[in-house]
């Protein structure tokens, strides 16, 4: 009969050992979080400096000379994203309607499912197909290019989170609506899109955040430009590209450049995350991106 | 605030109010003033009971009476849910198995449990799921391992339908045959207390009967504790029948006299179907 | 569902089908772009495929001069950062997975905080962990991490040569960083789906906390897992711009994993801007289809996986 009490060398090796793996699985979650306190404190440490609102308003600066500022980058950025914004949103909330209100059909399924495949894609290959698809006919990079390219990396999470949010709008809503005789396209968009609609502003704020810190897709679609974009059909800066030039290129000001550049960007990811937790407090539709 | 003497004075009682075959008994279990909830919503109001050793003990009651959570806290699976507190003692062989510096893997180990569900587990075979226990503890030998592994199987009356294919995973069995897994397993690891908590009610009438058959032969070597709601099931397995009402201890006395001559108003209700 | 009132019905139904079909369209069009995807880059690749052949993957000359472009030595690269990421990142985003659905008991409030915290690090952008692993980590490997490699496991063609920083090695611990994320997330939601009642089991039977994990839980959860250790795998051999920074941008046989190398994709955003002939441009959209393809069966295998365990091809990160 053993005793209700640790006893035994064996006994006394497990409850040990239970203990190691505790602290070892405790450290990996250490491990895992501090890169992520690194790289803030130092984006925030080194980018602060080149932070003024000349940051804002100017152009880089040349090598050894100061810091400048990034107008062109969140000029190409707001340009490349807005437009890439407007091709997305009708193809991915109405690939989401789909989803959510046929989903027994085998294109649901299908397209579903390729939905999902999409929104994990190394978005360097999406840029090559935009590369392959616009540059290399117009023999140019541009920002439309640019701008189809991140349509096509936003379109995934747009669809997704459109079919979530209405899945969780109640059957009992929608028969109410059809029982008073509104026909069927009626009710999903009164009933079922206005009940749904924070949660589609959140797929939306979601893809814009991805979408704005893309840079891969760029390089190889929009280029980059020293000034504010001068042309649809002409190569852009983007904020991304101008972490990424000036970060590689070794001049002390230009890294500092691209550390204010990517302080900048931290800060812009901040407020739409903030945004997105405030729609989500908002309602109670608790949509998540799922991929 | 309870005293010691009101303790002591109910404690009198509640030994004279215990059946006669079990006056001067000591338990196998007791529990004294065991209380189990969430925080501070107590389902287990306090409950003082003496579980006599080697018999079919049976917990019944309607839903939400707490049988099952009393189950759960005799071996230490309560604790386990966020937000569960448990308060009072519970004595296996006179020690308080929620002594401070008591083992809760040590108490489990000498408790065996069988669930509702059957639950072996998938991804082993029948072989492994049966010594799972046992390996816990380092048991490596071979030899020791097939003897437990058969010596527990026919303990269970499932030896004869799977030693030809003990190698087989433990889910590809019937219901029934998986119920008698879990309690091959269970027994693998020579517990004194065998918990079961409404071990049949996902069974069909056959699997039912070979486990009723099954758990009369046990209590020669095991203190049996069974939830059960099945009031003719009481009747036919257990020796002793506690019955829970709203989390307290309303009878507790031999199974035939609770059921022909309940002492409680409250009882007689339940048994006669009044509620539950 | 039908419509009940008659005089709706006829406005009704039209409408019901410009909708369904509109919307109908948009849902065709996500498959046609995957199929266009795939077609768009085997045809501007043809010139390179025809050139190359089999040798394109096999051969180890990337020189303009010579007019080859071969990629063995960036494929390569891919599938060493890749495994480094793997080795690094499974354990501990296992780990917190574990943390976060098993010990979670009591410490309910703290784990959904650091779930959040681990979550976002999978939101900030990649060329800012770019910057930061150049910048502050790749001196750190070189300095600290690799001389005490070296000296310990110096074998040539492991952690050999003089450190640099900016070499396979620093690219396979930047890429660690950033799949921890997705296979912690997709873990987490595993481990959750494992029942109860197997814990519950196995506990019963005397097992530590540790125990019942080990023995009970991540065994059930073995499809699951190797599910989310795939999708970590797809987005390792994705990830472009953390790993260009740091990688060192060599386009030449690495000697070992503290040499400048290079992957499929900063091989892409290296090139780029050298590329002056048909053949060079489309032996770098060539790069691209080996990669869509490695995309496409990775994530494919993963979804398979993850489905067998939760019944859903779906897991959110």
């Amino acid at each position: 009969m053993t005793s209700i009490f640790t006893s035994g060398r064996r006994q006394s090796w497990r409850r040990i050992f239970d203990r190691i793996m505790k602290v070892l699985i405790l450290l990996s979650v250490v491990i895992a979080i501090i890169p992520l306190f690194f790289v803030v404190a130092d984006v925030v440490v080194q980018g602060l400096p080149a932070i003024s609102l000349a940051f804002f308003t100017k152009n880089p600066p040349s090598p050894l000379a100061g810091y400048g500022g990034i107008l062109n980058g969140i000029e190409g950025s707001l340009l490349m994203v807005g437009m890439g914004t407007l091709i997305a949103v009708p193809l991915g909330v109405g690939a989401g309607i789909y989803f959510s209100e046929w989903p027994e059909s085998r294109l649901s399924f299908l397209s579903s499912f390729t939905n999902d495949v999409l929104a994990e894609f190394p978005t360097i290959v999406v840029g090559l197909f935009v590369y392959s698809l616009v540059v290399a006919p117009t023999r140019t990079f541009s920002a439309v290019a640019g701008a189809v390219a991140l349509a096509i990396i936003m379109l995934p999470i747009i669809a997704r989170t459109t079919e979530e949010s209405l899945k969780i709008v109640p059957v009992t809503l929608r028969e109410a609506s059809m029982a008073l005789g509104v026909p069927r396209w009626k009710t999903i968009f009164r009933v079922v899109i206005s009940t749904g609609k924070s949660g589609l502003a959140t797929g939306i704020l979601l893809g814009i955040a991805r979408a704005t810190g893309e840079t891969a897709p760029l390089v190889v679609t929009a280029g980059y430009l020293n000034f504010p974009p001068t042309g649809l059909f002409q190569q852009t800066a983007s904020v991304p590209y101008i972490i990424y030039n000036f970060g590689t290129a070794g001049y002390p000001n230009w890294t500092t450049v691209a550390w204010g550049a990517a302080l900048v960007l931290v800060a812009f990811m901040l407020i739409l995350n903030l945004s997105v937790k405030f729609f989500i407090g908002r309602r109670s539709t608790g949509v998540r991106a799922e991929i | 605030m309870e005293t010691q003497e009101d303790l002591e004075a109910g404690r009198e009682v509640a030994e004279a109010s215990l059946p006669t075959s079990l006056r001067g008994v000591q338990p196998k279990f007791e529990t004294k003033g065991l209380k189990a909830g969430f925080g501070t919503n107590w389902v287990l109001k306090g409950i003082d009971l003496k579980i006599p050793p080697n018999r079919v003990t049976a917990v019944m009651g309607p839903s939400g009476c707490g049988k099952t959570t009393f189950v759960r806290c005799l071996n230490r699976l309560h604790e386990l849910t966020p937000g569960a507190t448990v308060e009072g003692e519970a004595l296996l062989d006179g020690e308080d198995i929620y002594d401070r510096n008591a083992d809760p893997v040590a108490v489990r180990r000498r408790i065996g449990m069988v669930f509702q569900k059957p639950n072996p587990f998938p991804t082993m075979s029948i072989y492994h799921n049966v010594v799972a226990g046992l390996t816990l503890n380092g048991e490596r030998n071979k030899k020791k391992l097939d003897h437990a592994v058969e010596h527990s199987l026919r303990g269970a009356y499932l030896w004869d339908e799977v030693k030809d294919k003990l190698s087989n995973s433990g889910a590809s069995l019937s219901g029934g045959q998986q119920q008698r897994l879990c309690i091959a397993r269970a027994l693998a690891v020579e517990p004194e207390v065998l918990l079961m908590d409404e071990p049949c009610s996902a069974l069909d009438p056959t699997a039912t009967a070979k486990i009723e058959e099954l758990i009369t032969q046990l209590k020669r070597d095991y203190t049996i504790i069974i939830v059960t709601h099945n009031l003719q099931q009481a009747s036919r397995v257990s020796d002793y029948t506690a019955f829970f009402y709203l989390g307290k201890l309303i009878e507790f006395d031999e199974t035939a006299t609770l059921f022909e001559n309940p002492k409680e108003e409250l009882t007689e209700r339940y048994i006669t179907g009044k509620f539950g | 569902m039908t419509s009940s009132s008659k005089g709706n019905r006829r406005s009704g139904s039209k409408g019901d089908l410009v909708l369904k079909t509109s919307v109908g369209a948009a849902a065709v069009g996500i498959v046609a772009l995957l199929i266009g995807l795939g077609v768009e880059l085997t045809s501007g690749s043809w010139l390179s495929i025809k050139t190359f052949g089999l040798q394109f993957i096999t051969g180890s000359t990337w020189n303009s001069v010579v007019d080859t472009y071969n990629v063995f030595p960036a494929l390569l690269g891919t599938l060493t950062a890749s495994a480094i990421a793997l080795l690094l990142g499974v354990p501990i985003g296992l780990g917190v997975a574990i943390f976060l659905s098993e010990r979670a008991r009591g410490i309910r409030a703290g784990a959904t905080a650091l779930g959040s915290l681990v979550e976002l690090l999978a939101a900030v952008p990649s060329v800012i962990y770019g910057l930061w692993g150049l910048i502050v980590l790749a001196p750190f490997m070189r300095d600290y991490i690799e001389p005490t490699l070296k000296s310990v496991l110096g074998i040539p063609g492991l952690f050999s040569g003089t450190p640099i920083g900016t070499d396979l090695f620093t690219g396979g611990v930047i890429l660690a960083i950033m799949i921890i994320p997705t296979i912690s997330a997709v873990s987490r939601d595993i481990l959750n789906a494992v029942p109860n009642s197997q814990r519950e089991a196995m506990y019963s039977l005397g097992a530590t906390d540790w125990e019942v994990v080990r023995k009970a839980v991540l065994p059930y959860a073995r499809s699951g897992i190797f599910g989310a250790t795939i999708l970590g795998l797809g987005r390792a051999v994705g990830e472009t711009m953390a790993v260009t920074f740091v990688i060192g941008n060599n386009i030449n046989l690495p000697k070992s994993l503290l040499s400048p190398g290079a992957t499929l994709t900063t091989l892409i955003v290296n090139q780029f801007g050298n590329t002056f002939d048909p053949l060079s441009e489309a032996a770098l959209v060539e790069v691209g289809l080996v990669l869509f393809v490695l995309a496409l069966v990775i994530n494919i295998l993963a979804r398979l996986l993850v489905w067998r365990m939760t019944k859903s091809t779906r897991f959110r990160v």
